[in-house]
């Protein structure tokens, strides 16, 4: 995968949630995931197409999700449910809304779907778009929680 | 600004619905109506009179703009001032809501003082 791709995930991660939610995330290397699987509390998949086709997503563990919730509503949530799985809708819609502007200022055009959101405590999603899995992991300030976001591209020929 | 203007907020996402009516409220806006896509919003335009509508682009049965479309072409609707909300921030988009008439724009994400700012421009 051209790594040119994948910094706009990063800043538009970090941008989102400082706008959004007053957040401060920080991240680690970007590594190349080998397995397929996907773990978390809740996660956030788009589909992706364009110069490149493949998926971003975003998985939240619980501890994470409920942070990012409570400051965005600006009131205490504390169990995931029906509204904290939209919120990751709309958080996966935003980063991957942004990340492709900056993408196009690069001269990469492409296009989203609408995105899904899967729920459910160590849930395990299997992947099956086509292409290598570049997985960055993510830490909230404060030890609120951690999640990880994963660009899975492949380059139209 | 007139805080008694009837607004409709339109978005298939209750979380973004609650945000920015939460910075409607801080602005002494209390007179929202919600829709959660195209086709509610249009049902909601046939039945009560609004001072404008603040909705999403991406929404699943009818998006924001054609939303947009349907309310300029309408003769009792089309002065309505829209203002588009959402995250495709690239220039096609931008190009093609202005074409079919948005009265402004702001890209998600996006701060309590950026909206201030938009509803500001409309209604100046």
């Amino acid at each position: 995968m051209d790594v040119t791709y994948i910094n706009p995930f990063i800043n538009a991660t970090l941008n989102v949630l400082q706008m959004m939610a007053s957040i401060t995330a920080t991240h680690g290397k970007p590594f190349l995931k080998k397995e397929n699987k996907l773990i978390g509390d809740v996660t956030g998949v788009i589909g992706i197409t364009g110069d490149a086709t493949g998926t971003l997503s975003l998985s939240f563990d619980e501890a994470a999700i409920l942070s990012i919730v409570s400051a965005m509503f600006g009131e205490t949530v504390d169990t995931v449910d029906r509204d904290t799985a939209d919120a990751v809708g709309e958080i996966t819609n935003m980063i991957s809304g942004q990340a492709r502007k900056e993408l196009e200022d690069a001269g990469k055009s492409l296009n989203a779907a609408i995105p899904s959101v899967v729920t459910g405590r160590h849930h395990t999603l299997i992947q099956i778009a086509e292409g290598p899995k570049i997985a960055i992991p993510f830490e909230i300030s404060e030890n609120r929680g951690t999640f990880t976001i994963e660009i899975c591209l492949k380059m139209k020929q | 600004m007139d805080t008694s203007l009837k607004i409709l907020v339109v978005d298939d996402f209750s979380t973004m619905r609650r945000i920015v009516k939460n910075i409607l409220k801080q602005l002494g806006f209390t007179n929202i109506t919600e829709a959660d896509d195209g086709t509610t919003a249009w049902e909601e335009l046939q039945k009560n009179k609004f001072d404008l509508i603040i909705s999403d682009w991406n929404m699943p049965k009818m998006t924001g703009l054609d939303l947009l479309k349907k309310v300029r072409e309408d003769d009792q609707l089309k002065d309505i001032p829209f203002l588009m909300v959402t995250a495709e921030a690239q220039k096609q988009n931008v190009v093609e809501a202005v074409k079919a008439g948005v009265t402004n724009y702001i890209v998600k994400p996006f701060t309590a003082e950026g909206v201030t700012e938009k509803l500001e421009k409309i209604f100046s």
